[in-house]
């Protein structure tokens, strides 16, 4: 576990950076979190977010396909918002614990 | 007279079906068991298939061959279940009445949900292993083959057998060693997810297995679709990999009965409670084997130790006890590593696979995370128990809950 600090507040982080606590997320900490990786987080980035924490508060478990499937973007749309690793990234973003893959 | 339906007579159909007859009064209770198919497949053979190493009839047998008598076998396809009024329309209309139903309809691969999979190179250049029509087509074309690319890729999690895919680029590997042509053969392995395996301690060392024969390794590559004329795999973030061979898993995916009954997720598997295995919708169906949604690999060993905790809890239910049995997503996996060894892998829905011995502690004889040649003779008997101890409900020495006695702890 370690800290960081996000909008102005020490938060707890894991080790790759996904937040301990998905209570501590708010707008602010996104933003500065996506930052970090040089991402822009637009108005469709949120509705992603907002979508990821809505269902992972329902107990979904989620994946690519899932959130492709969602209505609010495909699967390229995305690869485009979150280059390079898309449910990953989101899911930090998000502020919800990254995704288990099933073996 | 009470009724038990259960869909699908494979592995874990008819293991449950096996296990029901036996402890269930015939006078009280009738067990009716519908499968479209009347042959029995041992899908843990097709992986050896491609290599000449098993053929068709090594993995086929009549499904009455392994059907309890007192079981009411119905051989037709599922129209689809109406969860509501408890009953099971089968095709053509017949109505099946159940008190309660178990859901063991597998998963199913479907290659047409890839772009250009099943394209104009299906089975003459792109072959799945996962059927006995692509295990078949793929041994008829490997024979000739003279070298190339090799791609292993796999389109999308969860699928069937997760290590599968790892054993036939190991077998590959071996077969076309012994072929004198393994320096004009390049291997790859692509996977969407960001290793060769998901668990920490498993990857390391089938990671090190990979780079010892040469096998490369992509990862987090998601398939969006396949170029047929350029003979390119093509991601969703636009990158590219060639292929003389493809091997593929194809998307994975519940029945579509489990779709037409409305009782699937997105991906038509059945939202059980990981624990009880009872469906979350409806008290009385329960769901064994991969056709449910439980976060554990999907394969036969999966479904033979939950058989007994979906026994005990369907026990529970009928005498209207709490569904105390629970479910810890035991798995167990041999794995072909060619050249004549196998390692083996046993884990749950906590503990990740950990190095030590099997089933006995100390002894084993199988050892755990480890290449040896006694692993591999432990696969290739298990061909035989699986025809006559498995399938018929009969006990095996070993606990159906994951023990972490014989096993080391790393942290």
């Amino acid at each position: 576990m370690a800290q960081k600090n996000y909008a102005g507040k020490q938060i707890e982080v894991t080790e790759e950076g996904y937040l301990v606590s998905p209570d501590d997320w708010t707008k602010e900490l996104a933003v500065e979190m996506a930052k970090e990786d040089g991402i822009e987080l637009s108005d469709k980035h949120f509705e992603v977010l907002e979508y990821l924490r809505k269902e992972y508060a329902a107990g979904t478990a989620l994946s690519i396909r899932k959130v492709g499937k969602s209505g609010i973007v495909d699967i390229k749309g995305l690869y485009s918002l979150f280059p390079g690793g898309p449910l990953k990234l989101s899911s930090k973003y998000a502020g919800i614990p990254k995704p288990a893959s099933c073996v | 007279m009470k009724r038990i339906v259960i869909l699908g007579a494979g592995t874990a159909g008819t293991m449950i079906a096996n296990k029901l007859r036996k402890s269930l009064d015939k006078e009280e209770w009738k067990i009716t068991i519908a499968d479209s198919d009347k042959l029995h497949y041992y899908q843990p053979g097709f992986l050896f298939i491609p290599f000449g190493i098993y053929n068709r009839e090594d993995v086929i047998k009549p499904k009455s061959d392994f059907m309890p008598a007192g079981v009411d076998v119905i051989y037709s396809a599922i129209d689809k279940v109406d969860a509501g009024k408890n009953i099971v329309i089968l095709e053509g209309g017949k109505i099946l009445n159940y008190d309660y139903l178990i859901i063991a309809t597998g998963t199913k691969t479907y290659p047409e949900e890839t772009p250009g999979l099943t394209d104009k190179l299906w089975y003459k250049e792109i072959f799945d292993f996962y059927t006995i029509e692509g295990a078949t087509a793929l041994r008829n074309f490997i024979k000739g083959w003279e070298g190339g690319k090799l791609v292993m890729a796999i389109t999308e999690i969860p699928f069937k057998c997760p290590v599968a895919p790892l054993e036939f680029v190991f077998l590959a590997d071996d077969y076309f060693t012994k072929k004198g042509i393994r320096d004009k053969v390049d291997i790859t392995y692509v996977t969407p997810m960001s290793g060769a395996f998901t668990k920490p301690v498993a990857t390391k060392m089938l990671s090190e297995l990979m780079e010892e024969k040469n096998i490369k390794v992509v990862p987090d590559f998601y398939i969006e679709k396949i170029d047929n004329d350029s003979k390119k795999l093509i991601s969703y973030d636009e990158k590219e990999i060639p292929f003389d061979l493809l091997t593929v898993v194809p998307v994975n995916m519940g029945d579509k009965m489990i779709e037409r009954s409305g009782l699937g997720d997105d991906m038509n598997f059945v939202p059980v409670n990981k624990e009880t295995l009872q469906s979350e919708q409806y008290e009385n169906i329960f769901v064994l084997g991969d056709a449910s949604n439980i976060p554990t690999s999907k394969a036969g060993s999966v479904a033979h130790f939950a058989a007994e905790t979906l026994y005990e809890n369907l026990m529970n239910a009928i005498e209207g006890r709490p569904l105390l049995a629970k479910f810890d997503g035991h798995a167990n996996c041999y794995i072909e590593t060619g050249g004549g060894k196998g390692a083996l892998i046993d884990f749950n829905y906590e503990t990740e696979p950990l190095p030590g011995t099997f089933p006995l502690p100390g002894i084993g004889p199988f050892g755990l995370l480890k290449n040896t040649k006694i692993n591999h003779y432990g696969k290739i008997m298990f061909r035989w128990i699986y025809w006559h101890i498995l399938l018929k409900g009969k006990e095996l020495p070993v606990e159906p809950l994951m023990t972490m006695a014989g096993k080391k702890k790393i942290i």
